[in-house]
């Protein structure tokens, strides 16, 4: 029998009550992420993995209602505990990076004060051990000087290091579970990678878990143990890296591995999808991505498919693409 | 072949797409989004009333605003023991007709409002116009001077020049416009500069408008907007300031029934009488908080940060 | 900082400047000549008012009678009262304290009810909690505060007989003036039935000049608070596993702070605008019925000195606010 996972997610739905109606954002989504494990979540914009990985945190306001048959984290059920005892674990056993790192940090406190702070509530620490604590996480996330950062403000800080804090932050309490949700996207290209390698060498550190939303299919690549791709606020796609890499089963993954330049190398064009994720009213009949697929026929323009197993995963395709995807098949 | 038929496109677009609707008229839009705002219209239907009221205030007094009965000194409202039907909000001390009196208040406040605004917002615009599109030592000098008119109280500043000018309605109006001016400047100048750098305007510009034109036929509609909202609260403050002047005997004076004027003149008889009190206030109160319901509405309506 | 606070400080100066000229003016505004008004109606002999206007200094340049002007208020002089033969300087000075604490307590009681209600009131919005504060302050912003001050002293003090109709203290007491400000005077003299009196006397006045300022801080409040609740920041205190107390406490409002006490600081002149008409309505023996008195007795360079001082008090307040501003805001204290 395989050890329990640390987060158990079972038929997740997030819905948001807006005057123009009632907006399904996360769609009855599974996600499992085991002890010290590298999820990817890929997706576009809309596609609702931001909505899922805040609803893993307990993050969504009053008007997002958070449905599902199993939401379990370390044995224990997220959804039937009390607030209180919710807050005991966020921030502490599962912690949270986010995308925008100027202005995820609070400008009228110094960078010393928020990170002290966690340490403070979490693990009652005070005075000297406590100072002492975050000026080893300052070091631990490679800021230089880091007595001196403790009384900086984070504007008088660059995105990049005002990223690194984030991350102290995060890693504070020793999570269980840390979740990245497009930590580079907001980055200067250069600086991307250095947070990628810093989250990636912390998690082998600490042997965290860790699930790395991003839109950029090369970073899952490079980091990920396993992929799910969510699209329109459903799993589309999730199976090992390497499997996925190499032989995408849903024509949506085939189409975001084609529009990754390494990829296209040789086209005069970079492939792109057309269209956009269906919004709140108007999504279409029978599968989602339907009106954007090369492959659709009338089955999928009337029927909506459910997740198929298909080889080491499962995807949400009537017609799952054949070892050589179509288009790939100018690489290699 | 005469109709055209579509090509043969395989269907692989969405198979219903959304009928393309065009965007709604700015004035529909607006509209929409103002009817939503039950205070906005409550004050909207309140000020429309009085206005109504204000216009026609001879055919809707019952009695002359300034007949004195001998025979009905303070009488109560009709509800009171000793209410007369005759006078439905009671008299005053020397037996005027409260209603009468309060509703040409109403004309007179109404007017008070209108002209303090048009007097102030055409010399705001002009003033905050002039610093906003010349810049440099004008709008220094332009500015500096609605600076130092900011520094001091509005009230004490209406006051000094309700005292400078000496005391009647005209000057009343006139001190309580030049307190308000700054702020129509400050407005006007801060849009102009906002809009002078955008690619319209330099367009324009370019293609050889001059400096009156630029300013009056391109910027201007531009930031109407703002200056609508400040125009409606102005009438709040407009009909509040003259009111307090009224009060402080530096505005209208006996026996013209403006309505801060009617409430300091009848103090004395606050224990015995105090409708001749309560009347005037919640006159002022109502109008003055339909004006900033209205305002209030839109700003909400047309400000498109705020729009959900 | 000393930086940030001199840039301020030399942005004033000018407008100071310009109150001081305006004021200046002011007395020249009036018609009919400075003299002519000094003596009233007796009338004066030609000759004699030639001499005065040299005496005066009246003859000579415009601009060098502003000079002169501006020397003596920068000592201090800000010439007689024309009623009481008084400094106006000190005249004011023995006032001032009385409006002064009224004004004080009429703003902590705008702040101590206005900041919760906004918070609250924007922490709930959309509940009937939310709409019952949001109404009842725009109803206090649109307050006629005249006769908003009357309808209390009918309800309170001649209805129920809770409260006094006027003055700061009863008859009965006599506490030595000291600092002017009637609450610590009867405490350092010990005598504390004279300081429940005062207390009783300012009660009113206190809700009354207040109900302004209470419902703009309420109002600002709540749409600081609503624009901060949405900043990413909050979402990150929220991720730490905060209490929402300390998420809204602490973190929401550390930030909506820095406006609304920008609009506290600007609320000082509504209230000693305000101090006219409660000063008038309460007899509250402060500068502000003092100024209207001066008018009423033409009483010109009591009003001229009156105004400059008040309009100093006003922009010195809000110097004070713009480096609290610098203070409260860390991007503002390191950025100049």
């Amino acid at each position: 029998m395989p050890a329990m996972p640390l987060l158990d997610i079972k038929n997740l739905s997030v819905e948001f009550t807006t005057r123009a109606g009632t907006f399904r954002a996360v769609d009855g989504i599974d996600l499992t992420v085991d002890e010290g494990e590298v999820v990817g979540i890929v997706g576009e914009s809309g596609s609702g993995k931001s909505v899922t990985s805040l609803a893993v945190m307990g993050l969504l306001g009053s008007n997002g209602t958070v449905v599902a048959d199993r939401m379990h984290f370390g044995g224990k059920d997220l959804l039937a505990m009390s607030p209180s005892q919710r807050r005991k674990i966020t921030g502490k056993d599962v912690a949270m990076v986010f995308q925008e790192p100027m202005t995820s940090l609070n400008p009228c406190f110094t960078v010393g004060f928020q990170i002290m702070e966690t340490l403070k509530v979490h693990e009652g620490l005070s005075g000297k051990a406590l100072r002492n604590r975050a000026i080893e996480l300052l070091e631990q996330v490679g800021i230089p000087a880091p007595e001196s950062r403790l009384s900086a403000f984070p504007h008088q800080l660059s995105g990049g290091m005002n990223q690194r804090v984030m991350i102290a932050i995060a890693i504070a309490c020793n999570p269980r579970l840390l979740v990245a949700d497009e930590p580079t996207t907001a980055l200067d290209v250069t600086i991307q990678k250095q947070i990628l390698d810093l989250l990636v060498r912390l998690q082998k550190e600490r042997g965290m878990a860790l699930i790395l939303i991003t839109h950029d299919m090369g970073v899952v690549a490079e980091t990920a143990q396993r992929v799910v791709v969510m699209y329109a606020g459903q799993v589309a796609e999730t199976r090992p890296v390497d499997a996925l890499f190499k032989a995408p089963r849903h024509p949506y993954t085939g189409a975001l591995l084609d529009a990754l330049p390494e990829r296209a190398l040789g086209k005069r064009r970079l492939p792109t999808i057309p269209g956009v994720v269906p919004g709140i009213g108007d999504r279409p009949q029978g599968c989602l991505f339907n009106p954007r697929c090369r492959f659709a026929n009338d089955r999928c323009r009337i029927e909506r498919p459910a997740l198929f197993d298909v080889d080491a995963g499962k995807a949400r395709c009537f017609y799952p693409l054949a070892d050589a995807p179509v288009g790939a098949g100018e690489v290699l | 072949m005469t109709t055209p038929t579509t090509t043969g496109v395989p269907e692989t677009l969405p198979a219903a797409s959304p009928p393309v609707s065009q965007p709604p008229h700015p004035l529909v839009e607006f509209w929409y989004h103002f009817r939503q705002n039950k205070g906005a219209m409550a004050g909207l239907a309140v000020i429309l009333l009085i206005a109504v009221v204000a216009l026609f205030a001879e055919l809707v007094a019952p009695h002359d605003p300034n007949i004195q009965y001998r025979d009905a000194i303070l009488v109560p409202p009709v509800w009171q023991e000793g209410g007369r039907w005759a006078f439905l909000l009671g008299t005053d001390d020397i037996g005027r007709d409260m209603l009468s009196r309060l509703i040409f208040g109403a004309r007179l406040s109404m007017m008070i409002g209108l002209i303090v605004v048009t007097l102030s917002l055409a010399v705001g615009l002009a003033l905050g116009m002039i610093a906003g599109f010349f810049g440099g030592v004008t709008d220094a000098l332009v500015m500096r001077l609605m600076d130092i008119l900011l520094s001091l109280p509005s009230l004490l500043l209406a006051v000094v020049v309700a005292a400078i000018l000496g005391p009647g309605l005209v000057n009343a109006m006139l001190a309580v416009s030049i307190v308000v001016i700054p702020h129509y400047a400050r407005l006007t100048r801060a849009a102009v500069m906002a809009e002078t750098n955008k690619d319209y305007v330099v367009a324009s510009r370019v293609a050889g408008a001059g400096p009156l034109r630029l300013m009056l036929v391109v910027i201007l509609p531009n930031c109407v907007a703002p200056l609508i909202v400040q125009a409606t609260l102005g009438f709040s403050t407009a009909i509040l300031d003259a009111a307090a002047l009224g009060f402080l005997g530096l505005g209208a004076q006996p026996p013209t029934p403006e309505w801060g004027t009617m409430l300091a003149s009848s103090l004395q008889f606050l224990q015995r009488a105090p409708w001749v009190v309560t009347w005037p206030g919640v006159a002022i109160l109502v109008t003055v908080l339909a004006f900033n319901l209205l305002g209030d509405g839109l700003r909400d309506a047309l400000d498109p940060k705020l729009k959900r | 900082m000393l930086r940030f606070i001199l840039t301020r400080v030399s942005l004033v100066i000018p407008t100071f400047l310009g109150v001081t000229f305006l004021t200046f003016l002011l007395i020249r505004l009036v018609p009919g000549d400075p003299i002519e008004v000094r003596v009233g109606e007796r009338g004066i002999p030609p000759e004699r008012l030639l001499e005065l206007r040299h005496e005066l200094g009246l003859d000579r340049p415009l601009w060098h009678q502003f000079l002169d002007y501006i020397g003596g208020v920068l000592q201090g002089d800000l010439g007689v009262s024309l009623v009481t033969r008084n400094s106006v300087f000190s005249e004011f000075v023995t006032l001032f304290p009385a409006t002064l604490e009224l004004a004080a307590l009429a703003m902590l009681f705008a702040t101590v009810v206005g900041l919760p209600a906004g918070i609250i009131a924007a922490v709930r919005r959309g509940s009937i909690f939310d709409h019952g504060v949001m109404g009842i302050s725009l109803t206090g912003y649109s307050m006629p505060i005249f006769w908003w001050g009357l309808l209390l002293i009918l309800f309170f003090s001649v209805g129920l007989g809770w409260t006094p109709v006027s003055g700061r203290l009863d008859l009965l007491y006599y506490v030595e003036p000291v600092t002017g400000f009637m609450l610590i005077d009867t405490l350092m003299a010990g005598e504390y039935g004279a300081f429940w009196s005062a207390l009783h006397h300012l009660i009113l006045p206190m809700i009354v000049l207040g109900t302004v300022p209470l419902a703009v801080v309420a109002r600002m409040t709540r749409s600081a608070m609503l624009e901060v609740l949405g900043e990413d920041y909050i979402r990150t205190a929220k991720a730490k596993g905060l209490a929402g107390k300390r998420v809204i406490g602490m973190h929401a409002l550390r930030n909506a702070l820095i406006p609304v006490v920008t609009v506290i600081g600007l609320q000082v002149g509504t209230l000693l605008g305000g101090a006219i008409l409660t000063e008038t309505i309460f007899s509250w023996p402060g500068v502000g019925k003092w100024l209207i008195e001066s008018i009423n007795r033409r009483d010109y360079p009591a009003l001229q000195g009156g105004v400059l001082l008040i309009a100093t008090t006003v922009m010195t307040v809000n110097l004070l606010v713009d480096v609290l501003y610098g203070v409260l805001n860390p991007r503002i204290r390191h950025s100049r």
